[in-house]
């Protein structure tokens, strides 16, 4: 046992020394904090106010300009083309959007001049503008007031309850979708770098043939267990790392540059611009913000069951490829020759992911999700993408963590069979029937 | 006389195809040079890698100072594989700390004999060389060190001089009679056959997994002594005694000769020295028994056993 400790030790700490590490630990938090944030920086950046001039031939702007909108403000120019478009160029305005004399059953011939070309949210605002202001103009011809109309329009949300026998508790499917997601994807992505990772460290010892020098001190199978061991190590610290960076860079960015700031000067400008309608709507903003929060209030994932689960299907799920990479490690000498041994360990990893995606995440107690999160193969990544929907029986919980225990006793005892004699087998392509007699070799 | 430090008892290995070991006893005496040695698969290092516990024998037994091998062994026998390396890009110093406490040392013990050891081959500036970063030759040091660290009774060196060049070949010679001296066994194994020779106290030769001679290396020179005597000298020699026969590989020029001369049985070296000096004619300049290498014992046991035998090509010429 102290063997294996300190063979684990050597693993982690060569592997947590290198620099690929130390790189990859902070790259990581910055691409998740990367996600969230870029969103929201775009957003920001384009709040840079764009300017169109409108030119309005037809009347149409006639009694007050479009509210100034996603950061858009518009400004009246003389309503003769020519003379506009000699403005247009003097005040380097972004856009100039031209209102033709119109029949306003029909209306046609708008036209909008820009000196780069329009992106396409400044062509669907200033589209929505016009339309807009088609629409008011069309109402008050049909003797209606706008804000009667804004008055019946109806918003509904639909909040989700899920029943079972605990009750009725209410769900959100968007919340819990996106933790499912997050889970699996996690662990798919874990089991990956850190499968290979065992792989090319079982390799390397071969290829250094050093590997006879440590065997003549320790069991294979104590030296197999120590690698997987050590590595899984390097994957829960690097994990750690990632979540504890991933929170700092997203609060710091958050701080400066948070959702409820950014509404905040929104309402703050619109106010500014159009007065009482438009603080209406801010609010709603405002309010749809505080939806999302209250869904994760309301959504009762039960997050500690979840991370405790996560925490077993990710390390379970590891232990389980881990050992398998590192006996298809030991069976080969390049990187080359691992291809058909790592279609059979990769596929049902990569099939579990698309797979989720039609099913399990649509129908997360369905008779596909069921069996998948049973069989140990694709129990860590299916499982954990159930799990957050609610609904999975203690049964079915503890039955796939039982079997997915089995399995990786299972794939390490088959693993530790190939590997003790792989690790010594120099020279020799090696073939599926050579393996399977590997595994009745005598010690 | 001690009792050995090893004794293998009639120890078979079946791989699926081929047999490696059938039936092989050994017995590696206390405190000597002990040279296991045949040609590439013979199955030499089968029995060695049954011997560091690296694989088990399918029947038979191997004692160990007379206890059955078992684990608490490991730490008191000491391998340098034919197949070895070291971790690249790991520092000299940590290294040997690691293969050191994976033998069973604790970390001070480790420390002071690596100090020790890093001292006696004057490279103690290395500890914080990363091994990619130092020659073959070093390499092989801080390689031979990681065998010997721990200071096992029993050290088994496998094709020890194999990538070896000259200089640090000599140092290696020297440091296992060195070794030796101190009480060490060691375990010798080559198919070089003569590159041991003068080194080895004992040997076994292994052939096709089976041995084929063993004991101390006099012994068995003794017992392959081929009765053939060099003669060298000037004047007119001609051999017609009965008991006396010339070889073919004899050589005359003008006065001088250079002859092979086999005894047959009953006559001493005395008798042939005093029918070649008997009629006058001849002045004897030199006189000597020609002694059988290992090479030409092992070829000529084998062929007795079997009389197929073509020896391997790298066998032939080494």
């Amino acid at each position: 046992m102290s063997k294996i400790w300190l063979i684990a030790q050597r693993e982690y700490l060569t592997r947590v020394r290198k620099k690929s590490f130390l790189i990859m630990s902070l790259l990581g938090p910055l691409l998740t904090a990367g996600i969230f944030a870029v969103p929201v920086l775009i957003a920001t950046l384009s709040d840079k106010d764009k300017v169109v001039a409108v030119a309005d031939a037809g009347g149409l702007f006639a009694d007050k300009l479009p509210e100034a909108q996603n950061d858009i403000t518009f400004k009246r120019v003389s309503a003769d083309l020519p003379t506009a478009k000699a403005e247009f160029n003097k005040a380097k305005y972004d856009a100039l959007l031209y209102v033709p004399k119109l029949d306003i059953a029909n209306p046609d011939g708008f036209q909008v001049f820009s000196r780069k070309g329009l992106g396409m949210t400044l062509q669907r605002d200033i589209e929505r503008s016009v339309e807009n202001a088609v629409e008011a103009q069309r109402l008050k011809n049909a003797g209606l007031d706008q804000a009667v109309l804004k008055t019946m329009k109806a918003d509904v949300s639909l909040k989700t309850i899920s029943l079972s026998e605990d009750g009725e508790r209410s769900s959100s499917t968007g919340i819990s979708t996106g933790v499912a997601y997050l889970c699996g994807f996690l662990i798919y992505m874990f089991i990956f770098i850190y499968g290979i990772q065992i792989m090319r460290g079982v390799m390397e010892e071969k290829t250094n043939r050093i590997v006879e020098v440590v065997i003549s001190s320790v069991k294979p199978f104590q030296l197999m267990m120590g690698k997987v061991l050590g590595i899984a190590g390097v994957g829960f610290t690097q994990l750690a790392l990632w979540v504890v960076l991933s929170f700092g860079i997203t609060s710091a960015i958050a701080g400066s540059v948070s959702p409820d700031k950014i509404v905040q000067n929104r309402v703050e400008r619109v106010n500014a611009a159009a007065g009482a309608t438009a603080t209406v709507q801010a609010k709603s903003t405002k309010s749809e913000g505080n939806e999302i929060v209250k869904a994760f209030k309301e959504a009762d994932l039960n997050f500690g069951m979840i991370a405790g689960c996560f925490l077993f299907y990710f390390l379970g799920g590891y232990l389980f490829y881990g050992a398998l990479f590192g006996a298809i490690g030991s069976a080969v000498d390049s990187e080359t020759d691992t291809q058909q041994f790592m279609m059979p360990v990769t596929m049902p990893l990569v099939l579990t992911f698309v797979v989720a995606q039609a099913t399990l995440t649509t129908n997360p107690n369905g008779q596909v999700a069921f069996w998948m999160s049973m069989i140990p193969f694709t129990s860590p990544i299916a499982m954990m993408m159930r799990l957050p929907f609610g609904g999975v029986p203690m049964w079915q919980l503890g039955l796939s963590m039982l079997l997915l225990i089995a399995g990786f006793l299972g794939t390490i005892w088959l693993a530790g069979r190939i590997y003790r004699v792989g690790i010594l087998m120099y020279g020799k392509k090696v073939t599926y029937g050579e393996l399977s007699k590997w595994l009745f070799y005598k010690g | 006389m001690k009792p050995p430090i090893l004794e293998v008892r009639d120890v078979r290995k079946q791989y699926a195809a081929h047999t490696a070991l059938d039936g092989v006893s050994l017995s590696v005496p206390e405190g000597s040079i002990f040279g296991l040695l045949g040609p590439n698969g013979a199955g030499k290092t089968s029995l060695i890698r049954i011997i560091t516990q690296i694989t088990g024998a399918d029947t038979g037994e191997v004692l160990f100072r007379g206890e059955r091998l078992n684990p608490s062994h490991i730490g008191r026998i000491g391998y340098l594989p034919e197949e070895r390396g070291l971790y690249k890009k790991m520092k000299v110093g940590e290294q040997l700390m690691y293969l050191a406490q994976l033998k069973g040392l604790s970390k001070d013990e480790a420390r002071q004999k690596i100090k020790g050891w890093l001292e006696r081959f004057d490279i103690k500036s290395w500890s914080e060389k990363n091994i990619e970063d130092l020659s073959k030759g070093m390499q092989q040091k801080v390689q031979f060190i990681a065998t010997v660290v721990h200071e096992p009774e029993l050290v088994i060196l496998d094709e020890p001089f194999s990538g070896f060049d000259p200089i640090n070949a000599n140092l290696l010679k020297d440091e296992i009679l060195a070794m030796r001296d101190r009480g060490t066994s060691i375990i010798f194994s080559t198919h070089r056959m003569e590159s041991v020779e003068e080194m080895c106290d004992h040997i076994a030769l292994i052939n096709r997994s089976r041995k084929v001679l063993d004991g101390p290396v006099r012994e068995v020179r003794n017992a392959y002594r081929a009765q053939t005597y060099e003669v060298e000298g000037t004047g007119h020699l001609m051999i017609t005694h009965p008991d006396f026969e010339e070889l073919e590989q004899s050589k005359r020029e003008n006065e001088h000769f250079r002859v092979l001369v086999k005894l047959h049985a009953g006559t001493t070296p005395n008798d042939l020295l005093r029918y070649l000096i008997g009629p006058g004619n001849v002045e004897v300049h030199a006189f000597r028994e020609l002694v059988p290498s290992i090479n030409d014992i092992f070829i000529r046991r084998v062929r007795e056993t079997q009389p197929d035998y073509v020896p391997e090509t790298d066998t032939a010429l080494a």
